[in-house]
């Protein structure tokens, strides 16, 4: 048998084959839809909130005149939830790293994702009970003589974020832990030999080597927090009101089709930038 | 002593018992050295003696289970390593990856709070005396062990410590860019005055290298001495073996005087060698020589006045067989079976038109050595 060399334009054509099922996936189930959404943020209502024509421009000009301050508190509520994850979970990740053993690493771990087991809209439910006029908070502070009057916990943006931070530290935790995992901490004891003590070679050292992590860890807790509406809906009442709820509000009952689609677009907007800003900073550590 | 620039008084490091371990790791034990102002010493071992346990404790990574250790006459006990004046060169280096060669440098002055525009003129003049004065902006990984090599030691000695420590340097590179890093670390150690704790556990590089060589063994140090000390008398038998390679012949003290001890090592043949531990009449004791400080001659022949052991009552001689030649280029090494069957390597040098006999196997031959080339040692 004749040996035979494989040609650099046949492997080309391998490899689009081999991804022909991918992209056709990705053309009919994300950039169609996609399409489709654009498109009818771009159309009249009809009645019974259908998508009519004639084009305009009138659902977005609605969005940032009326719905504005709801975009706003999106912003700031995923904003928010990503600090706070940010803040409680690289401690926590670091924790998770420096356990002696395997088993206590992966014991951890497992604690970390435990939540998991349970349905997201059962363990917000429960923050409901927790948090309510008379639930377990007010309850136990009552007790205790410290407040004479129940707290307004519930259907508040506190109580909004709190659940956010709550169904969404894992997602911070995990990659921050993969960074950590790899980290060497040989590069702290050079720190300290040069005479940084731990707070700065925390700062020069750990932090930007294991920034990878980081970002995209914010980047997996801003995207589906920016989104919420299960969240919102259960622990933030009216007051705690997301662009999430927005949009499924134009969608059932005597909804707007073209508005949600519209609000929609102008949240994956505010996603797409966040993904610029991951792949300006986050892929140049490596 | 006065200029001792480290102390380590009765050190004792033990690790906690691990999973999987019987005990607790007691990797270094009753430490007591010196290491005076200024000088180049090599803490030498094989591997897992506790060379690196010892440096770490002097850097104040480690702290030591019980026992004193004092820096330039400070007592360095709760001492954190950011505040310890010694700097280290690690062994893989531990270059910041996400920061350029520079920066590298530069980083221990910042720690220090030297204006910037000073900081990067000594940073740039430490680069220039470890000969790199080009990669300032280059980072870490785009650079060959050896360049590696010498950032970590521009930024361990752009601080001018009082104390470089350094974890087997040049461990990583090969060897003939081992054999120029030495020359030029010990140039440089000569220009920059500071003291060096070489951590090594090639023999060769510490006695090229160091002013005073110590000998590490499962934690214990076992010798401390100049290089030709250890060499021409080692305390042990662990030490001559380490160091060099070491005739080791058994035998029974006969007699002794002042200086030398008479011992039988097969019945019929009387040595005499050096002892340092008195010994007495009767005693088993270990005989030490190097190949190369034996002569070897036929049989018959009368030894010659070009022998390196000319006087006859000064020499130790034994007779015996060759049984094997290896020719090794510079020299021609000889094992010699003698009577009670024990072996003696023979290192010949070859010298073109000096020596022209050489030995074939089961060749009858005579070996002599100086006494004083011959070391009594009791364990
Ligand atoms: N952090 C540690 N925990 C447990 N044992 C250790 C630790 N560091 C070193 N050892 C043990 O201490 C002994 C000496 O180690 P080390 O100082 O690294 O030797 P060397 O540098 O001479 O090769 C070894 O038996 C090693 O396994
Ligand atoms: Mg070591």
């Amino acid at each position: 048998m004749a040996a035979r060399v494989t040609t650099r334009s046949e492997h080309k054509a391998g490899g689009i084959l081999l991804a022909l099922p991918a992209l056709l996936w990705l053309g009919l189930f994300f950039l169609l839809p996609l399409i489709i959404v654009l498109i009818i943020s771009l159309m009249s209502r009809g009645s019974g909130g259908s998508a009519v024509l004639p084009f305009t421009f009138d659902q977005y000009t609605r969005v940032f005149d009326t719905f504005w301050i709801v975009l706003q508190r999106s912003i700031l509520v995923a904003l928010l939830t990503t600090a706070i994850c940010l803040v409680a979970g690289y401690p926590l990740a670091y924790f998770i790293t420096r356990r002696k053993t395997a088993f206590g690493r992966q014991f951890a771990l497992f604690l970390v994702i435990l939540p998991f087991w349970t349905n997201f809209l059962i363990r917000t439910y429960a923050w409901r009970v927790i948090l309510g006029r008379e639930g377990l908070v007010n309850n136990a502070l009552l007790n205790a003589g410290l407040i004479t009057e129940p707290l307004t916990l519930l259907n508040t943006e506190f109580a909004v974020v709190l659940g956010l931070v709550y169904g969404f530290l894992p997602f911070m935790v995990l990659p921050i832990y993969a960074s950590l995992s790899r980290f060497d901490h040989r590069y702290i004891e050079a720190a300290n030999d040069l005479g940084a003590n731990d707070v700065t070679s925390f700062w020069r050292i750990m932090l930007p080597l294991t920034m990878p992590g980081v970002i995209a860890g914010c980047i997996l807790v801003f995207i589906p927090a920016i989104g919420t509406f299960v969240t919102s809906d259960l622990l933030g009442g009216t007051r705690g009101l997301m662009i999430g709820n927005l949009i499924q509000n134009q969608y059932s009952g005597n909804g707007n089709m073209p508005l949600g689609a519209a609000l929609s677009v102008v949240m994956m907007m505010v996603v797409v930038v966040a993904l610029l800003f991951y792949a300006r900073f986050g892929e140049e550590k490596k | 002593m006065a200029d001792a620039k480290v102390e380590l008084i009765d050190v004792h490091k033990e690790f906690p018992i691990r999973a999987g371990e019987a005990s607790a790791v007691r990797a270094v034990h009753d430490l007591n050295l010196d290491i005076y102002d200024g000088e180049f010493f090599a803490l030498l071992g094989p591997s897992g003696c506790g060379k690196t346990t010892t440096l770490r404790l002097i850097a104040g990574f480690e702290q030591p289970t019980a026992g004193k250790i004092l820096i330039d006459g400070r007592p360095m006990h709760g001492v954190p390593a950011f505040y310890r004046p010694v700097n280290t060169v690690f062994q893989d280096y531990a270059l910041f990856p996400h920061m350029t060669v520079l920066q590298n440098v530069m980083f221990g002055l910042q720690m220090d709070r030297v204006p910037k525009q000073e900081a990067q003129r000594r940073a740039v003049e430490a680069l220039e005396l470890v000969r790199l004065p080009n990669a300032m902006n280059r980072k870490p990984r785009e650079m060959s062990g050896g360049q590696q090599q010498r950032v970590a030691l521009a930024r361990a000695i752009v601080k001018r410590p009082k104390v470089l420590l350094l974890d087997e340097p040049l461990g990583a590179l090969d060897l003939k860019l081992r054999r120029e890093m030495q020359l030029e670390l010990k140039e440089m150690q000569q220009q920059v005055g500071i003291t060096f704790v070489y951590v090594t556990h090639d023999q060769e590089e510490a006695l090229t290298m160091a002013n005073r060589i110590g000998v590490m063994s499962s934690g214990e140090l076992l010798q401390v001495g100049r290089p030709e000390e250890i060499y021409e008398s080692p305390a042990t038998r662990f030490v001559a073996d380490f160091i060099g390679e070491t005739n080791f012949l058994n035998g029974t003290v006969n007699t002794t005087d002042d200086e030398y001890a008479y011992v039988d090592v097969n019945g019929e043949t009387e040595l005499a060698g050096m002892w340092e531990d008195s010994v007495k009449p009767q005693q088993q004791v270990t005989l030490a020589v190097r190949p190369e400080r034996i002569a070897i001659r036929p049989y018959n022949e009368a030894p010659d006045d070009s022998d390196r052991s000319a006087r006859a009552e000064e020499t130790n001689t034994i007779a015996g067989h060759v049984v094997s030649v290896h020719y090794m280029g510079t020299d021609t090494r000889y094992m010699v079976r003698v009577g009670g069957g024990q072996a003696i390597n023979v290192r010949v040098q070859n010298v073109l038109g000096q020596r022209t006999t050489s030995f074939k196997e089961r060749d009858a031959v005579i070996l002599n050595w100086g006494r004083d080339s011959t070391r009594i040692l009791t364990h």
